[in-house]
């Protein structure tokens, strides 16, 4: 197999579901034939829908949307109105920029930003970059320990934020790294770890394993199969990692509480806290800092989501 | 199993890339999950809390003075009502959140797995929950439920309702966290099952209308059957995620009112850094406990999937 078609295999793996949905969807439209007898006046075509079936069917998918939607585009209404008007339940009223401009340049929000920038950013790089080769590894050798691996990446998936914070707190404190982002990093990469791990295990399991024995063939080892031809063919998916654990730090709330404090150290999550507190509510600004953390971090998502759940199932879909 | 020395010789030189390759990962789980988490159990058997800890104020460094106090810990929390109050509550919680999002996700899947028009648009409108950071999405659901201005209340006020004190009243508190949670839980079900829907082939469903199968009993024995391996996987993963859900509840109500909605991870996160003075060892106590509930139930689960045939 040469390199050209092996792309072609492992991109396809990928697209297969939606491939099948066509098929599908093409085969379902074809009434069924072969049956001689004039057919009743009320039957239909297989896969059509009475006017009935079709006006209940959009109905409730309209509403099930409106409550989608409607929350999270309340918070965007809000952020333009002026700050005395954030409950006002007009539509628009007094439309402004103010919130934003607040945010901006009378808070720390940018430091914020900033700081969660170079956290969630860090921990990325440094989570794929060390949690790839150990998927390939548990992907493609039987190895002793690799079981007990599994279990371990799993578990450690699953441990509450509970048990580690206060050892790790006391951890941070002894090594001077509480406030400071070095120390939300080393917190962050215990998630980000047997996450990434275990995705792009699922995410190696879509390569053919032809690819592998190719290269062993042309001499490579393990090792240069590994970066030669494998890791080239699987960047979507370390892409894909590295998008889910930055958007999973972005949105962390436990840890970053805990370990930060002082305003100018917070990072996203810690800082919009202060906005509305027992002593303060500040909606307007809330609402502004909150569209504005949310539509890169809904772009992003909106571009890795469909390869989100085929790795988070992998271990399930592929048996 | 003694490593017979020329059979370990024989299993280093056929395995040592693997092992190198999964080092790096062992290693940091070693330091930093292994050796905080070897640490909490050690410090669940101490009585240390904020007054007792090695502490350093200015330049004064004060040792540390607790001491180990065995299991006691464990046996007050055993003893305790609030431990059994709050894990009643936490798999109430994961229960009703893990049921209702898995069937309105299969449900809606169901819709969207179909010739439609503007297909692609509901589908991007029901995903949009999953793609907003779910910190921001509680903070939007405090705006909409705050009690005296909020605009869910301000509806019910145009319909002649009174205001319902939406996080403020024990048990609307509690309603309003599991529905903040589906909220946010039903896209992953819906992408997942659509996933799963679109793996099973075509050609059993035509084969089930020619026998004259109706729709239900399509459901019930191609539909079902087909999506059990993706999932039971949903299930548990967002069993395990909700479990430790601790930005919903403590981002919309802090626990309260009173304890009313505080789960188990919440309530471990309050004993060592909100109650004063922080009790360390009891939220580590509270933490091993968690972790012995949840290994109990990944175990067991994985246990049932054997049985059916999954298998590493």
């Amino acid at each position: 197999m040469n390199p050209v078609t092996s792309t072609n295999s492992a991109t396809s793996a990928t697209s297969a579901t939606s491939a099948t949905s066509v098929t599908k969807g093409s085969a379902t439209a074809t009434p069924p034939t072969g049956s001689p007898a004039p057919a009743k006046p009320r039957t239909r075509p297989r896969g059509e829908r009475g006017p009935l079936a079709s006006v209940a069917l959009h109905t409730t998918l309209l509403i099930a949307a409106a409550v989608a939607v409607l929350p999270p585009l309340w918070l965007l209404i809000t952020s333009f109105k002026p700050k005395s008007e954030a409950f006002s339940t007009a539509v628009v009223k007094d439309f402004t920029l103010g919130n934003y401009d607040h945010v901006v340049n009378d808070t720390e929000f940018l430091s914020w930003v900033g700081n969660s920038l170079f956290v969630v950013g860090l921990t990325t790089v440094i989570g794929v970059f060390i949690s790839a080769t150990t998927g390939y590894a548990v992907s493609r050798f039987r190895f002793p320990g690799m079981r007990p691996l599994m279990w371990l990446l799993l578990i450690t998936q699953m441990f509450p934020v509970a048990v580690l914070i206060v050892p790790l707190y006391n951890l941070l404190a002894g090594f001077g790294l509480l406030n400071q982002p070095m120390g939300l990093v080393l917190t962050y990469l215990t998630i980000a770890v047997p996450f990434s791990a275990w995705m792009m295990k699922g995410y190696f399991d879509t390569i053919p394993v032809e690819i592998d024995e190719a290269g062993r063939v042309d001499g490579l080892n393990p090792f240069g199969t590994f970066w030669r031809l494998v890791v080239p063919l699987a960047k979507p998916g370390l892409a894909v990692t590295g998008f889910y654990s930055f958007i999973t730090g972005w949105a962390e709330v436990a840890y970053a509480s805990a370990f930060m404090t002082g305003e100018e150290n917070l990072t996203l999550a810690g800082g919009l806290q202060t906005f509305v507190n027992q002593y303060t509510s500040d909606w307007g600004s809330l609402t502004a800092a909150a569209v504005i953390v949310a539509v890169p971090a809904a772009v992003i998502f909106g571009f890795v989501q469909r390869h989100l759940v085929s790795g988070l199932t992998a271990g399930a879909t592929k048996s | 199993m003694a490593p017979h020395p020329g059979r370990l010789r024989r299993a280093l030189s056929t395995h040592w890339y693997a092992w190198a390759m999964v080092a790096p990962v062992v290693a940091v789980i070693g330091v930093i999950v292994g050796y905080p988490l070897v640490r909490g159990m050690y410090l669940s058997t101490t009585n240390a809390d904020e007054a007792n800890v090695e502490r350093t104020i200015g330049v004064n460094h004060i040792p540390a003075t607790y001491e180990s106090v065995g299991l006691d810990n464990y046996r007050a929390i055993l003893d305790d009502g609030v431990f059994w109050d709050r894990l009643t509550w936490t798999v109430v919680w994961t229960v009703s959140c893990v049921g209702l999002s898995f069937v309105i996700g299969l449900a809606l899947a169901n819709m969207l797995n179909r010739k439609l028009r503007g297909r692609s648009f509901y589908r991007m409108a029901l995903i949009l929950p999953w793609a907003v950071p779910a910190f921001v999405s509680v903070f939007t659901w405090r705006l909409l439920f705050n009690e005296k201005k909020g605009v869910l209340n301000k509806i019910l006020a145009g319909g002649g309702i009174d205001a319902i004190p939406w996080l403020n009243d024990p048990t609307w508190a509690k309603i309003s966290v599991i529905t903040v949670n589906v909220w946010l839980g039903v896209p992953f079900m819906l992408v997942a099952m659509l996933g799963g829907l679109q793996s099973i082939p075509g050609e059993l469903y035509e084969a089930a209308e020619m026998d004259g199968a109706s729709a239900w009993q399509r459901f019930r024995h191609i539909t079902l059957p087909g999506l059990r391996t993706v999932s039971s996987t949903v299930v548990l993963i967002s069993a395990i995620w909700t479990f430790n859900m601790f930005p919903v509840i403590f981002l919309l109500t802090r626990g309260g009112p009173g304890d009313a909605t505080e789960i188990l991870v919440t309530y471990a996160y309050r004993l060592s850094f909100v109650v004063s003075p922080r009790d360390f060892a009891g939220s580590a106590a509270w933490g091993v406990l968690i972790l012995l509930l949840l290994s109990l139930f990944a175990v067991v689960y994985r246990r049932a999937l054997r049985k059916q045939g999954e298998v590493w």
